[in-house]
């Protein structure tokens, strides 16, 4: 195991910052050239990029925040069916990321799909789902949304029957509404879980690739900054330049996951 | 009167969720078919099992990945496990540190990395060497979740098995294995989907069309030929690919439910 974790992943990430500093080709003998590849960070396909990975992940996280927790609130009770209604909702995160933009690619751009046809039905001739920035940031938060509002849920309601209902009992005894109850009572004590969520929101969202190379290819402005990775990489076949981009992207999450878990940490106390 | 309102928004919400995949499913077995008729029949899974050079290759591709992932997963995190739980020996904190630290480097971003490392290591464009990374980036649940499994066995369960006669090797096969089952379970389980449905990780690593696995494959049906795609095909092909997972994870997710709350949440 201690081969493993170093051969794949140590190595890897020791030349990660190493591959930074060298002009390297995807074919062909490298050298160093210093910081030369960080100039990629000015690039303004880059920038490009990073503005909408931000637009998304915010877009993304409080959708896919307010869905999951409905869908929390819906099902915490234990009560006959409800197993079933959970497993439903849950049934899209089993699905491959992959496989799920796949079916959405159809369903978007497909002719016969119910979503076109409801469309052509209501009178509104054809709209392209994927054909400009908006309309491709919407669908895919839709789609993302689908996908894996039943794993939060999933999350949120551990976090929720977590909440001693004694506290419940109390509040309602001193007279509290189901408003002050919720903003009084749960979501202070759901804190560390709403955290959690976030974090794994907001770092998943960062790191979009598959939907983004499926529905649009980064079309219309919709390349994130892994797939900027990829194109420096494989299309502009200059590794060194995907490297310095990738070591930036690194040190953002690495800072950003050390934030966030301390914020965890002192919330849960 | 509130109760009917919980099952009218839930059945609501419901069909929302299983309507893309009924969709799916019933489109990929119905459209126009070979003699011309529209209705009912297995043509959509014909054109795709003519795809590129045969879906059932891509299939098998996806399914040694897939178990690669799992054996290499299940066996070093059970014995990682084993050895971080019970054993002593010098860098074993900084082993579990630096492996938990795998959580903290989002692997998109060492993948150019990695190419040139298998390329190294004459593990590129190979299907072992995707399966190879595809369980390390499972470790640190799959390590932590063992690690758990073991402590929470009494140790006099192995003290007994030894003096009854048994070696390490036997009290670990015969007596902890059955005890720590339900997390080796939840780990394949979670190995599996994972491997079997990664897309960026084949997409870079694997050159050559004919070591694709099942989603880069249906990635290129659904670019499509000279404009026009074959979304019939497209069809049938989600549905092969989500039929296991969605199977799987029906039988096993008591174990899935489990490794949540257990491993991911108070991590």
């Amino acid at each position: 195991m201690a081969a493993l974790v170093l051969v794949l992943f140590v190595i890897p990430l020791v030349l990660l910052v190493w591959m930074s500093f060298n002009h390297w080709p995807l074919l062909g003998a490298s050298q160093p050239n210093g910081v030369e590849n960080y100039s990629a960070l000015r690039d303004p396909l880059f920038i490009r990029a990073v503005w909408f990975t931000l637009k998304y992940t915010v877009v993304t996280t409080i959708v896919l925040g307010l869905v999951a927790f409905g869908l929390a609130l819906l099902v915490q009770r234990d009560r006959p069916g409800v197993g079933a209604f959970r497993t439903v909702f849950f049934l899209p995160s089993a699905v491959g990321l992959a496989s799920t933009s796949l079916l959405f690619y159809t369903m978007f751009q497909a002719d016969a799909s119910p979503l076109n046809q409801l469309v052509e039905w209501l009178g509104l001739g054809h709209f392209d789902w994927l054909g400009t920035n908006g309309s491709a940031l919407g669908s895919s938060v839709g789609m993302i949304t689908w996908r894996f509002a039943g794993f939060y849920m999933l999350i949120l309601m551990t976090g929720l029957q977590s909440i001693d209902p004694g506290l419940y009992e109390a509040a309602r005894i001193d007279g509290a509404n189901r408003w002050q109850i919720m903003w009084r009572v749960t979501l202070p004590l759901l804190r560390p879980t709403l955290a959690l969520t976030m974090v794994l929101s907001v770092t998943g969202s960062l790191l979009a690739f598959d939907q983004f190379f499926i529905l649009t290819g980064g079309r219309h402005d919709t390349a994130t900054v892994v797939i900027d990775i990829y194109r420096e990489a494989f299309l502009s076949q200059d590794l060194g330049r995907a490297a310095a981009v990738s070591v930036a992207t690194l040190a953002v999450l690495i800072i950003l996951n050390v934030a966030q878990l301390r914020l965890i940490r002192r919330e849960g106390r | 009167m509130r109760r009917t309102g919980f099952y009218v928004t839930c059945a609501a919400l419901a069909v929302l969720f299983l309507f893309p995949m009924v969709w799916t499913a019933y489109s990929s077995v119905h459209g126009r078919q070979a003699d011309g008729t529209e209705g009912f029949g297995v043509d959509n899974y014909r054109r795709l099992a003519d795809f590129g050079i045969g879906i059932g290759t891509y299939l098998v591709n996806t399914l040694v990945v897939a178990v690669v992932a799992v054996t290499v997963t299940v066996v070093t995190t059970t014995l990682g496990g084993y050895a971080m739980a019970r054993l002593a020996f010098p860098g074993r904190n900084l082993l579990f540190i630096v492996t938990l630290a795998i959580l903290m480097v989002p692997y998109t971003t060492i993948l150019v990395p990695l190419y040139i490392l298998l390329g190294w290591i004459g593990l590129q464009n190979s299907l072992v060497g995707l399966g190879l990374v595809m369980a390390v980036l499972q470790l640190p649940f799959g390590l932590f979740m063992m690690r758990n499994s073991f402590e929470a066995l009494p140790v006099e369960l192995e003290e007994a098995a030894l003096i009854d006669g048994c070696t390490v090797g036997g009290a670990l096969r015969r007596v902890l294995l059955r005890g720590v089952l339900p997390g080796i379970v939840t780990i394949a389980l979670f190995s599996f989907l994972a491997a079997w449905n990664e897309f960026v990780a084949p997409l870079i690593f694997l050159t050559d069309g004919e070591k694709f696995t099942l989603p880069v494959a249906l990635f290129n049906l659904s670019v499509g030929n000279l404009g026009s795609v074959d979304f019939g095909a497209l069809q049938a092909g989600v549905a092969t690919s989500a039929l296991p997972c969605v199977v799987v994870f029906l039988i096993l997710q008591r174990y899935y439910v489990r490794g949540f709350t257990s491993g991911a949440l108070k991590g």
